[in-house]
């Protein structure tokens, strides 16, 4: 299994600094939730851990060897991303677009890639609607088919931005079951998360962003605290246990907001 | 069928195609029955022999070639840019084409030799597009490749004006504007041999990039984390469409709808893939033109000489707005 590490990255656009100096590592086994506010840098973070940025400074390691060194296809094997959002250009069947997370190795239409597919379809709960039209689908039944697409890949590492964005509160519970077993069986995954019950909840680490700097790296008991919340993202929140585990509720905007 | 990855639908586009080949090499002005032409021409008697081959088999393979030129071109336009709309001449390819013809003409260097107007063509298909790539860079995204097509196309288009404008000779100008309407009439065996290379090329560059465009149905980032090479993509497919288009162009004039029209025909019977409609629209454009070029022939002797390119864009924008309402109605 392989680890995603990047070294005091920045990434600059027109002028304008969107990461400074973020380190992070991502071990096979974590779950990892990122967390800040709109525009703290957590999509750029995912671009550039991809490389879909140019760096100022800093680099990207997978497996120990720098990003740019991996062939484009040989990345593509290790390393799956999905992006904000669910846009699909044509009206195709959900099937094809799953049965895209097996371009890398360019066995769709073969017993192996087929088997992966169906399992993605089944993980994601989307076989039923596998030859609708995604169209015709909602954002919630359409974001699960994108998940189904990189889950078909088996990355050892999959970065998700905001992949519960769409989705009811039953198939939140599920989609993050599901991500937290495949870390369990030695995947790195690491997910953009707004809801910091989930992040409490489901995530093994928790990353906060904040104006594009880590603000806390931590076990999500340490880095979701009041505190950081209220530096992170001018709120109080609520900090409950039920049945054990955290529930963590945004309640009011913070009195005075940090500086 | 399945082992050579044909379905129904292709195998009864290709019948057809072979069907309509056979009518075109058998019809002309000459008054000999195609088996009289073929033992003809298979015997080696000069006349049927001129007839079939240079006359009936260029105009028959530049119709076929070019119209699967279009269509692929189109069809790969349609998925690069991820835009319904796309059509090949978007990127300044077919206007470059035109203005090199136009220069050609207006200059008297089109009657120096026989080759000299398609060459011209492709000069200036060449300058257009490195006009297009460094206005848009090999970076940059899709976007900035549309903006620097439309202004490609445009300058192009003033220019064709402009000489149009200056031309004092009526003859000249007529000449031009017949050009650019677009035919296939007369074509010798020197423009099926200059084309056909240029054409296969381009085919080969865009049918290489299927996986690309596959990706690129979910975006341009999904895409690249799928090991697709944007710039790489980019670069191929807009020389592919520059050859394919421009060897079209150069040898045949501006014709208009089929690389539109011949995607959104078969979009639905490759759901929705744009990797798999590459094949079949090329397969689409090749039987669209050459009905087209059939009708031409048919009506050529009742009035006016009809030229191509006005009769697939006659045939062809009827044709496309329904198509629109059919799909408006079907589409969330």
């Amino acid at each position: 299994m392989t680890e995603l590490a990047c070294r005091k990255i920045s990434v600059c656009l027109d002028g304008h600094r969107l990461l400074s100096d973020v380190s992070l590592q991502l071990k096979p086994g974590e779950l990892l939730g990122i967390v800040g506010a709109n525009g703290a840098g957590k999509s750029t973070l995912m671009r550039a851990l991809v490389g879909l940025h140019k760096l100022q400074s800093g680099r990207v390691d997978l497996g120990g060897q720098a990003l740019p060194s991996w062939g484009a296809n040989a990345r593509a094997r290790v390393l799956a991303y999905l992006p904000q959002g669910h846009m699909v250009h044509w009206p195709q069947p959900c099937r094809d677009l799953v049965a895209l997370g097996r371009l890398p190795y360019g066995d769709a239409q073969r017993p192996s890639g087929m088997a992966a597919i169906d399992h993605a379809l089944q993980a994601t709960e989307t076989q039923d609607f596998a030859h609708a039209i995604v169209q015709t689908l909602s954002g919630g039944e359409r974001a699960r088919v994108l998940l189904a697409r990189v889950l078909a890949g088996e990355p050892d590492v999959l970065l998700a931005d905001e992949p519960l964005a769409a989705l009811d509160p039953a198939q939140q519970l599920r989609m993050m079951g599901l991500l937290r077993s495949r870390a369990q069986s030695g995947r790195a995954i690491a997910v953009v998360l707004h809801d910091l019950t989930l992040a409490a909840r489901y995530c093994s680490r928790v990353l906060v962003l904040h104006k594009g700097r880590v603000l806390a790296d931590g076990v999500p008991a340490q880095v979701l605290n009041n505190s950081q919340l209220a530096h992170a993202f001018g709120v109080e929140a609520l900090h409950m246990t039920h049945e054990g585990e955290t529930c963590i509720l945004p309640w009011r905007l913070a009195a005075s907001l940090p500086i | 069928m399945k082992r050579l990855g044909l379905d129904a639908t292709s195998v009864c586009m290709l019948v057809g195609l072979l069907g309509l080949t056979m009518l075109s090499l058998s019809l002309g002005p000459a008054d000999i029955s195609p088996q009289r032409l073929l033992e003809g021409a298979m015997a080696g008697d000069m006349i049927p022999s001129r007839i079939l081959l240079d006359l009936r088999v260029p105009r028959t393979v530049l119709c076929l070639a070019v119209g699967a030129g279009l269509g692929l071109s189109g069809a790969a336009m349609q998925g690069l840019l991820r835009n319904p709309l796309a059509e090949p001449g978007l990127l300044g390819v077919s206007s470059g084409a035109a203005l090199g013809a136009v220069l050609a003409l207006y200059s008297g260097f089109a009657d120096r030799f026989a080759l000299a107007l398609p060459l011209a063509g492709f000069t200036g298909t060449a300058i257009a597009v490195t006009f297009v790539f460094v206005l848009a860079g090999r970076h940059t995204s899709s976007t900035a490749l549309i903006l620097a097509g439309v202004a490609v196309t445009s300058l192009c288009g003033a220019l064709i004006s402009l000489v149009l404008n200056w031309s004092n000779n009526p003859m000249a100008v007529n000449e031009i504007v017949f050009w650019m309407l677009g035919s296939l009439a007369d074509r010798s065996r020197s423009d099926m041999q200059l084309a056909i290379p240029f054409i296969a090329l381009g085919a080969a560059l865009l049918l290489s990039s299927r996986r690309g465009l596959a990706a690129l149905s979910i975006g341009e980032e999904a895409a690249h984390s799928m090991g697709i090479n944007l710039a790489g993509l980019r670069t191929r497919m807009l020389l592919g469409c520059a050859l394919c288009v421009g060897a079209a162009v150069s040898v045949s004039g501006s014709i208009g709808f089929i690389g539109l029209v011949a995607p959104h025909l078969m979009r639905a019977s490759v759901k929705g893939d744009p990797a798999r409609l590459l094949p079949r629209a090329a397969l689409c454009g090749a039987l669209l033109l050459t009905m087209a070029d059939l009708c031409v022939r048919a009506l050529h002797g009742r009035g006016p000489e009809l030229k191509l390119g006005v009769l697939t864009a006659l045939v062809g924008a009827p044709f496309f707005l329904t198509l629109i309402l059919r799909t408006r109605k079907v589409q969330l």
